[in-house]
């Protein structure tokens, strides 16, 4: 692994009396342009663990670094300018714009009075803020918008690595959906390093490239990939954590485009019935797809064969259909819901195979 | 003879009088909004000191306000007459009456907008990088000043009452009038000094609501366009 962004070496924190440990000789890397998820139930130190990285508190032992350096050899205030910081509650502040509050730290750092003007519009745009709301104060937004405008203000002096506590856990699950959505279209453009802790495990699943799972104590349960940790819970708490639902999950996330696709019971206009009424015994099923040229152009009925050939035959159109970029956990409902226990996939416009539902528990076995 | 003129008059308020007394009136004006101002401008000064300590160190400010508490409670008629044995009959015997009076007030407004200001405000503006100074400043202050104001309101109208006992001390603004009218038996004057103080007091919380509402222009909601 290249240099990590953030380091922590047997980091300790014990509150002042209070005598467990509230995170406990934590030991983790993050790679820089990683979406790292702290998760965890509460109180299990996450917060802790994210103000230790911008010294808002300072641990008790061990030894973070960020970008290669001792975050306890630098003066806070000049650390906390080259990181983006963004809590639950936003804070924003009351008595500034929003223009004002996305430019705190720019002015921090003293920029001019242009540049900032620029950088603010800048930021406006990158998070699909209304410039309407620019000299707005943030008690007139509603709290979506509110949320942009704190993660426009982290972003502002465009720091390399971006801390976020629970920065959705204020707004309702739909806006909260389009914003984690929103987020990972941001860090696709941006590339930052991203820390950001959650108590919601679908939350950690969408969003990391790697999760960190920590138990009561900041003691670390297991830190990997979504998928691997899906695949192979480090013990108990992890897969009491993860849920019964882990298999459903895991489909969540992978593309149908992983998985080996049948061609189906799928026979070209040519094709004479017998080897339509042979592809449908192949498969179990009374009814064949008709290919035209490559493409999937619809479906008959093995008792439409009596009306004539197939060349002739009306196609009836396919009310479902997958995209080879859906995820398994999409193409489960699909097919669960089609009665014929399959649905067809395009690349595009084009063909690719039939999803069947056991393809997709052969994929869950593995 | 001036007091037998003055006492036989049967009016209870003679406006000629008035009238031929403005110089006179509108030099005990300015003497008492001089004399508030002072006493508020030094007393905010102090005030912002002690409360700074009292935040800073949070030990401390317990003894500031049990302190600044006991003068609050000394009747102002004694506080100046201790005093003028050490001072004598001067601005200074005034003010540190007047100025001891504002301090309790200022002080816990000050502390309490300050200890109100929302906590996520506060931890975002550090996690952002601001130091100490910069955040009361510009943070800090800004966002407690509704509840300093509110406190500097109440220590305005409470000091320009007190500034008519200053008279017993030679100065007094309008409170000129209420002891000269009470020693001569003169209704118009005591009449007098008494509504010009509730005047001045009324007027200058005017003045002060309408300071407020331009300084935090952001806790006002925007009419629609
Ligand atoms: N300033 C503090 N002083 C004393 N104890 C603290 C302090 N901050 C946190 N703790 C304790 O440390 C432990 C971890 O707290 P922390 O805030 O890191 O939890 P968390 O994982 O972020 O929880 P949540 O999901 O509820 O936000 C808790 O037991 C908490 O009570
Ligand atoms: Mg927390």
């Amino acid at each position: 692994m290249p240099e990590p962004m953030i380091s922590l070496e047997g980091v300790t924190k014990v509150f002042p009396g209070s005598a467990a440990p509230a995170v406990d000789n934590l030991t983790l890397e993050v790679a820089a342009g990683e979406v790292a998820v702290l998760v965890g139930h509460s109180g299990c130190g996450k917060t802790t663990t994210l103000k230790m990285i911008n010294r808002l508190i300072d641990p008790t032992s061990g030894r973070i670094t960020v970008a290669g350096e001792d975050v306890m050899t630098v003066p806070a205030p000049e650390l906390r300018r080259r990181i983006g910081y963004v809590i639950q509650q936003i804070g924003l502040f009351p008595h500034r714009t929003i223009a004002d509050n996305i430019a705190t730290v720019p002015r921090l750092l003293g920029w001019d009075r242009t540049r900032i003007d620029e950088r603010t519009d800048e930021l406006i745009a990158l998070v699909d803020l209304d410039p309407a709301l620019r000299n707005r104060y943030p008690r007139e937004l509603s709290g979506g918008q509110r949320q942009r405008a704190g993660v426009a203000r982290a972003l502002a002096a465009d720091p390399p690595v971006l801390l976020m506590d629970e920065p959705f856990g204020a707004v309702d699950p739909i806006v909260r959906s389009r914003l984690q959505d929103e987020l990972l279209d941001l860090q696709r453009r941006l590339h930052k390093t991203i820390v950001l802790v959650t108590h919601d495990i679908d939350e950690a699943i969408k969003l990391g490239d790697r999760v960190a799972i920590l138990q009561v104590g900041g003691v670390l349960a297991q830190h990997d990939s979504p998928a691997a940790i899906l695949r192979d819970p480090a013990g108990p708490f992890v897969e009491e954590f993860l849920g019964s639902d882990r298999g459903i999950k895991r489909l969540s996330l992978m593309p149908i485009r992983d998985v080996p696709l049948e061609p189906g019971p799928v026979v070209s206009r040519a094709a004479d019935p017998e080897e339509a009424r042979a592809a449908m015994a192949r498969y179990g099923v009374d009814w064949f797809g008709i290919l035209d040229d490559g493409n999937l152009e619809g479906w008959a009925w093995a008792a439409d064969l009596e009306q004539g050939p197939i060349a002739s035959l009306p196609a009836r159109s396919f009310r479902v259909r997958l995209g080879y970029d859906d995820s398994l956990r999409d193409a489960l409902d699909t097919v669960i819901t089609s009665h014929t226990g399959v649905a067809p996939v395009f690349d595009g416009e084009r063909f690719v195979g039939m999803l069947t539902a056991e393809a997709i528990s052969r994929e869950l076995a593995r | 003879m001036i007091v037998a003129q003055a006492a036989g008059d049967p009016r209870f308020f003679r406006w000629d009088w008035v009238w031929g007394h403005l110089d006179l009136i509108g030099a005990k004006v300015l003497e008492h909004l001089v004399l508030t101002g002072i006493a508020l401008g030094v007393g905010l000064a102090v005030s912002f000191a002690l409360a700074l300590v009292g935040l800073r160190f949070p030990r401390t400010y317990q003894p500031i306000t049990w302190v600044t508490g006991l003068l609050y409670t000394i009747p102002s008629l004694a506080l100046f007459a201790f005093l003028v044995p050490v001072t004598g009959f001067t601005t200074l015997t005034a003010e540190i009456g007047l100025v001891s009076y504002t301090l309790l007030i200022l002080i816990r407004n000050i502390v309490a907008g300050v200890q109100g200001i929302d906590p996520a405000v506060r931890e975002s503006a550090l996690g952002m990088g601001y130091g100490r100074r910069r955040l009361f400043i510009e943070i800090e202050l800004p966002l407690a000043l509704p509840v300093i104001l509110a406190g500097l309101r109440i220590a305005a109208v409470t000091t320009i009452g007190l500034v008519t006992v200053t008279a017993l001390i030679g100065k007094g603004g309008v409170g000129f009038f209420i002891l000269r009218g009470l020693n001569r038996f003169f209704d118009t004057e005591i009449v007098l000094g008494t509504a010009l103080s509730v005047l001045l007091a009324v007027a200058v919380d005017l003045v002060l609501v309408t300071t407020e509402r331009w300084l935090t222009p952001w806790s006002r909601t925007r009419g629609a366009g």
